[in-house]
C-alpha cells in the first residue's frame, strides 16, 4: 500500500475555509455592493462634472471646479457655520439632558418604568411627523406654544416665532432634541446599568460624594457609550435635512438652510447633480473629520 | 488570495453588467389595462376627493385605461417632477405643471409636444392667454387646465364694524387696518404668504405692478428692482413695522392664510379662488361663513392702474417619453373637458372661453352656491393679472428672489441692496 499521492495544486485547508467563507458571504458583499458602494462611487464621478439632473448620466467633466466653486462661495460656508451650531447646540444640550434622564431612571425612583417606556415615544415618531407637529407648536396665530407662554403670563402677545432667522433655527434645535433625547438617556441608561454598585458603594465609604463618585467612577465608565451615542448623533445632527425641510423649508431668509439643505436645493430644485454630488462629498469629509477628533479625544490609551 | 482577489474582481465587474442591464431593460408588457400614472398637488385647485371622483369616472368610462393619481403640496411639486423625470421610463406619465415651469421642462425636453392634437375648436374655444401658459415658442405643451389669480378677500364682519368701505387702493387698504387695529378688532389686519416660497413671489408680483412695476423691462432685463420695486418691498417692511401685516406672513405659505383668514383673525387676505368656497361657505373649515367678500386686489395711488394681481395658472402635461402618451392625453383631454371643468367648478373655474357669456354664463354662475361670486369676480380681475417671466432657469432665480424679501423683511438688507443682488443672480444665470 501506498500513501496516496497529493495532487500539486490541491488546496490547503486554510485554502479552503477561505473559498467557502467567499461563498458565503459574497450575497453580503453583492448587497453592499449595490446599495453602498456603487451610489457612492457613482456619486464621486458626478462631483467632478456638471451633469444636470435632466440626463443623469454622466456628463462634462469639470474636474473640481464644483469644489472650488462652493468652498469659495460665502452661502456655503454660512450654511456649514449654521450645521455646526445646529449640531452642537442640539448634541450638547441631548448630551446633557440624556445624561440627567439616565441618571434620574438609574436611581429608580417611583414610576421609573414608566418614565423608560414613555421615553421611547419621542424616538419612536418620524422626523417628519415630529416636525410637522412642531410646526403647529410653533404657529404664529394658534400654535400651542403661544397658548401656553400667554396663559401662563410670559408674554403679552402672540409672536411669529419661525419670521425671525435665529429663533427660528433655535425651534428647530428644540424639535430635535425631544426627538433625540430619548436615545441617548436609552444608551446611557443601559451602561449605567452595567456599572457594578460594588465600586460606587465602596467610594461612597471611603467618603467620596455624590459629584465625587459621578465624575471618578461613571463618567470614566460611561465614556465609551457617550462616545458611541455622540459619534451617531453628531453624524446625523450634521446631515440633518428633513426636519428643516417640514418646520421652516430653510426660511426665513435661508436662517434654517444647512449644508444638506443646499445639497437638495443644489440637486433637485437647480437641478445640479454634479454641484450636488461635490456638496455630498464636502459633507462626508466634515462629518470624517469630526469622527476621527471624538476618537482622539475619548478612546485614549489609558482608556483600553 | 489572489485568486480570491480576482474573483471579487469579476463578481464586481458582472454585478456592474447586471445592474445596467436591468436599467436598460424595457418594463414587461402587462396584460389587461394600460396604466397611466398622473402627479398633481394637493394645494387650490380641486380637493383630492374631487380630483379621485374624475378619475373613478375616466376609468369606468375607459375600460383600456387605468388611471393612478397621486398628490403632493404644491412646494414639492417642482422637485418631485425633476427627480421621477431621471428615471426612464419616467415615474408619471402625466402631470401638473405650473406656468413658471413650463420653460425648464421643454428646455430638458420632459413634456410632449401636444401642437397638433389640438384640434381647431379646442384651440378656439380655451382662452388664448390659457395657452399662453402651457405654450413655449410656439408649440403647445399641454391643456391648461387651473386658470387662477390672486383675488382681495375681506372679511364683511370686521369691515363693518370698523365703519371703512372696501378698500379700492393699498392707501385705503392702510387707513382701514389701522382703525380695524386700534379698535382691537383684530391685532393684524392683513395677513400675507411671504414665506420663504414661491407664494412671496405672487404677493410680490401683485404688488409690484400695482404700483406701476414690471417684472422684466421689454428687453428681457430684470426691473424688479428700479424704483417701483424697492417702493413696493419698503411698504411691504412698514405695514409689519407698524403692526399692520401679520409678522408671522415671514412663514406663511397660502394655506396658513386661508386658516388665520377663516378663523376671523385677519381682516384682510390676497389668496386663489378655492379659499372663497372654503372660508366664505363651508362651516366645516371655516368660522367666518357668510362674512367673506370677494373684490379686485387693490393697486398703488397714483400708479396708473385700478387693479393688479397675480397669474398662477397651471397646465396639465404628458410626458414625452411615457410608453402610454395616447392613453395619457386621453385623460388630460377629459379631465380639463369642459362638462368636467364645469361640474368641479366650485373650485376651479373653466378654461373654456363660451361659459363666460350670454345663458352659459347664467348657467355657470348657478351650478353651485360661490360660483354667483367667483364667476364676475374671475372675469373683472384676470384682465389685470400678470404673468412671471418664462425662463428655463426660474427656479433658481425665484430661490433669489425669495430670499432677497426675506432678507428685507428681516432687516438684513435694505430693501435697494436686497432687490440689486437678487437682479445680479438674474443676470448670472441668464449668460450660463
Amino acid at each position: 500500500m501506498s500513501i496516496p499521492a497529493v495532487k500539486p495544486n490541491a488546496m490547503t485547508l486554510t485554502q479552503q475555509r477561505l473559498r467557502d467563507g467567499f461563498w458565503l458571504i459574497l450575497p453580503g458583499l453583492l448587497v453592499i455592493f449595490g446599495i453602498t458602494l456603487f451610489p457612492i462611487i457613482y456619486t464621486f464621478v458626478l462631483s467632478f462634472t456638471e451633469t444636470p439632473i435632466s440626463n443623469p448620466a454622466p456628463q462634462g467633466f469639470v474636474g473640481f471646479r464644483n469644489y472650488l466653486y462652493f468652498l469659495s462661495n460665502p452661502v456655503f460656508w454660512a450654511a456649514i457655520r449654521r450645521t455646526l451650531y445646529f449640531t452642537v447646540v442640539s448634541v450638547g444640550a441631548e448630551l446633557i439632558l440624556g445624561m440627567g434622564l439616565a441618571l434620574l431612571i438609574h436611581a429608580r425612583p417611583f414610576g421609573w418604568q414608566f418614565l423608560r417606556t414613555s421615553l421611547i415615544i419621542p424616538w419612536a415618531i418620524p422626523t417628519i411627523v415630529n416636525g410637522a407637529m412642531w410646526r403647529w407648536i410653533y404657529n404664529a396665530d394658534y400654535g400651542a406654544l403661544n397658548g401656553l407662554l400667554y396663559q401662563l403670563g410670559i408674554i403679552d402677545r402672540y409672536r411669529a416665532w419661525l419670521s425671525e432667522p435665529v429663533t427660528a433655527m433655535n425651534l428647530v434645535i428644540v424639535a430635535d432634541i425631544w426627538h433625540s433625547v430619548p436615545f441617548i438617556a436609552l444608551i446611557l441608561q443601559a451602561a449605567l446599568a452595567t456599572i457594578p454598585r460594588e465600586l460606587e458603594e465602596a467610594a461612597a465609604v471611603d467618603g467620596a460624594n455624590v459629584w465625587q463618585r459621578f465624575w471618578k467612577i461613571r463618567f470614566p465608565l460611561l465614556q465609551p457609550a457617550i462616545l458611541v451615542a455622540l459619534v451617531i448623533r453628531t453624524v446625523e445632527a450634521f446631515r440633518v435635512f428633513d426636519i428643516i425641510y417640514v418646520i421652516t423649508q430653510g426660511g426665513p431668509a435661508f436662517g434654517t438652510v444647512t449644508i444638506s439643505y443646499l445639497t437638495y436645493l443644489e440637486s433637485f430644485s437647480y437641478g445640479r447633480l454634479g454641484g450636488g454630488a461635490a456638496l455630498s462629498f464636502l459633507i462626508s469629509a466634515f462629518t470624517l473629520i469630526m469622527a476621527l477628533l471624538y476618537i482622539r479625544l475619548l478612546y485614549r490609551e489609558d482608556l483600553r | 488570495m489572489r485568486a480570491v482577489s480576482r474573483l471579487v474582481f469579476v463578481v464586481v465587474l458582472l454585478a456592474l453588467v447586471v445592474m445596467s442591464a436591468a436599467g436598460c431593460a424595457s418594463p414587461q408588457q402587462a396584460s389587461g389595462p394600460k396604466v397611466v400614472k398622473v402627479l398633481a398637488m394637493q394645494q387650490a385647485g380641486p380637493t383630492p376627493e374631487e380630483m379621485n371622483a374624475i378619475v373613478a369616472k375616466f376609468n369606468q368610462s375607459s375600460p383600456n385605461v387605468k388611471v393612478e393619481i397621486e398628490y403632493v403640496s404644491y412646494d414639492a411639486l417642482h422637485d418631485k417632477i425633476v427627480t421621477a423625470m431621471a428615471t426612464n421610463p419616467p415615474s408619471y406619465d402625466v402631470v401638473l405643471v405650473d406656468d413658471i415651469w413650463y420653460a425648464e421642462f421643454v428646455k430638458n425636453g420632459y413634456l410632449w409636444d401636444v401642437t397638433d392634437k389640438i384640434d381647431q375648436n379646442t384651440k378656439q374655444e380655451v382662452f388664448s392667454t390659457a395657452w399662453d401658459i402651457t405654450s413655449v415658442n410656439g408649440r403647445i405643451y399641454g391643456m391648461p387646465w387651473l386658470l387662477d389669480q390672486k383675488y382681495f378677500y375681506y372679511n364683511t364682519e370686521i369691515l363693518e364694524k370698523a365703519g371703512v368701505d372696501v378698500p379700492q387702493t393699498w392707501e385705503d387698504l392702510i387707513e382701514a387696518s389701522r382703525k380695524i387695529k386700534e379698535m382691537g378688532l383684530v391685532e393684524y389686519p392683513i395677513v400675507w404668504s411671504w414665506a420663504q416660497a414661491e407664494a412671496a413671489i405672487c404677493d410680490f408680483v401683485a404688488l409690484l405692478y400695482g404700483n406701476g412695476g414690471t417684472f422684466v423691462d421689454s428687453n428681457g432685463n430684470p426691473a424688479f428692482n428700479n424704483e417701483k420695486g424697492v417702493q413696493v418691498v419698503e411698504w411691504m417692511v412698514k405695514t409689519v413695522d407698524e403692526g399692520l401685516s401679520n409678522p408671522a406672513s415671514i412663514s406663511y405659505v397660502e394655506e396658513d392664510v386661508r386658516n388665520v383668514f377663516s378663523q376671523g383673525k385677519a381682516a384682510f387676505a390676497l389668496n386663489w379662488l378655492y379659499m372663497y368656497d372654503l372660508a366664505a361657505l363651508n362651516p366645516d373649515e371655516s368660522q367666518v361663513v357668510g362674512k367673506v367678500g370677494l373684490g379686485l386686489v387693490p393697486a398703488f395711488k397714483g400708479s396708473g392702474v385700478p387693479s393688479a394681481t397675480i397669474n398662477g395658472s397651471m397646465g396639465f402635461s404628458v410626458i414625452d417619453k411615457s410608453p402610454n402618451r395616447e392613453e395619457a392625453w386621453e385623460y388630460v383631454k377629459f379631465l380639463t373637458s369642459e362638462p368636467i371643468q364645469k361640474e368641479y367648478s366650485a373650485h376651479l373655474l373653466p378654461v373654456w372661453s363660451g361659459n363666460y357669456e350670454g345663458q352659459a354664463l347664467e348657467e355657470l354662475k348657478s351650478l353651485n352656491e360661490s360660483n354667483p361670486v367667483t364667476v364676475p369676480a374671475f372675469s373683472a380681475q384676470i384682465v389685470y393679472a400678470h404673468v412671471r417671466p418664462k425662463v428655463p432657469f426660474y427656479p433658481e432665480f425665484s430661490k433669489a428672489l425669495q430670499l432677497a424679501l426675506q432678507e428685507a423683511l428681516t432687516k438684513q438688507k435694505s430693501p435697494a441692496q436686497a432687490l440689486n443682488d437678487a437682479a445680479a443672480k438674474w443676470n448670472e444665470l441668464a449668460t450660463k
